[in-house]
């Protein structure tokens, strides 16, 4: 017990060793969270797009061509 | 490779391999680095515990500069070539080297304080890299400013290069000018002047924050070139709802 708390009070720098190492961990941390969270919701959406856009791709070449009036 | 990778998709392919790998690579670094830096690293004679910050603080620093030098030279790519991912790989390393260079500075405050007496001081070396955390901020505010992003990218091209003239003023600011900041003690030409116990908890920490900068560089490229995709089909649909 005696050492986690010789450990964890760094040498009577506690508080300026733990808060550099939290807010490194806490930075970078929500840099990657915000960076995942923006990739899967632009592929989501792009996965939807897709869905309906092999429809609109064969459509058009015809559109282009003889069904046109 | 340079040129290889100027197709989008072929950049894409790539980074959708390399992302898991980076991130394992950050993970087991990080652990290593963590454990040797707290654990089982001595403290320093005369910084005491204190000097456990440093294996935060200098691979922060380091990439703050490193992630400035990636950034410029990415713009100037993408100003001179028209290189297209050259150009979204400067957008998105942006953001993250402007959090290296915060924690850069908020982790050598918090050593400042117990080691100088001060949390802040206006010397060189920390005026600079305020400066350059200034540059990472007006890099971005510029890029995003234009309702043309190709006018925004070239403006914040040009501040991007204009600014690499800070980095050998960072590098060499503890040489030039008298400071608190202690001189460089890894890349010397005499060599290192740290003990190995504690040269290696540095070095895998910097290897961690590399292979992490890495990582979310691939994420968020991944992410601009896929907002790239969605709209040129939004544009699609929108002339053929309109044809």
């Amino acid at each position: 017990m005696t050492k986690i708390s010789e450990f964890l009070d760094m040498g009577g720098y506690a508080g300026f060793i733990w808060p550099s190492y939290g807010a490194v961990i806490a930075v970078l941390a929500v840099l990657l969270w915000l960076s995942l969270r923006g990739l899967k919701a632009a592929e989501r959406e792009l996965a939807q797009l897709e869905g309906d856009a092999p429809r609109a791709r064969r459509a058009r070449p015809t559109d282009d061509g003889a069904a046109r009036p | 490779m340079f040129n290889y990778f100027a197709n989008p998709r072929r950049f894409m392919k790539l980074a959708t391999v390399l992302s898991p790998w980076l991130a394992g690579a950050t993970i087991v670094l990080a652990a290593a680095g963590l454990y040797l830096g707290l654990f089982a690293s001595p403290a320093d004679y005369q910084q005491g515990e204190t000097v456990r910050i440093m294996y935060v603080h200098v691979p922060a620093a380091w990439m703050a500069l490193f992630c400035y030098m990636g950034l410029a030279i990415s713009a100037a790519v993408g100003l001179i070539w028209k290189h297209p991912v050259a150009d979204v790989a400067a957008r998105a390393t942006a953001p993250i080297g402007a959090c290296f260079t915060f924690l850069a500075l908020l982790t050598g405050s918090l050593w400042g304080k117990p080691m100088w007496g001060a949390w802040w001081v206006w010397d060189a070396r920390l005026t600079s890299v305020l400066v350059l955390f200034f540059l990472y901020l007006g890099y971005m505010a510029l890029n995003s400013a234009f309702d043309d992003p190709q006018r925004g990218s070239k403006a914040s091209a040009i501040l991007a290069m204009v600014g690499l003239v800070n980095v050998p003023i960072i590098k060499f600011s503890v040489d030039w000018w008298n400071t608190l900041h202690q001189p460089a003690s890894i890349v010397r030409m005499d060599g290192p002047t740290i003990h190995p116990d504690m040269l290696w908890p540095l070095f895998l920490m910097i290897g961690a924050f590399t292979t992490y900068y890495l990582w979310v560089l691939m994420l968020r490229m991944r992410r601009e070139l896929t907002e790239t995709r969605l709209r040129a089909r939004r544009q699609i649909q929108a002339e053929e709802a309109g044809a």
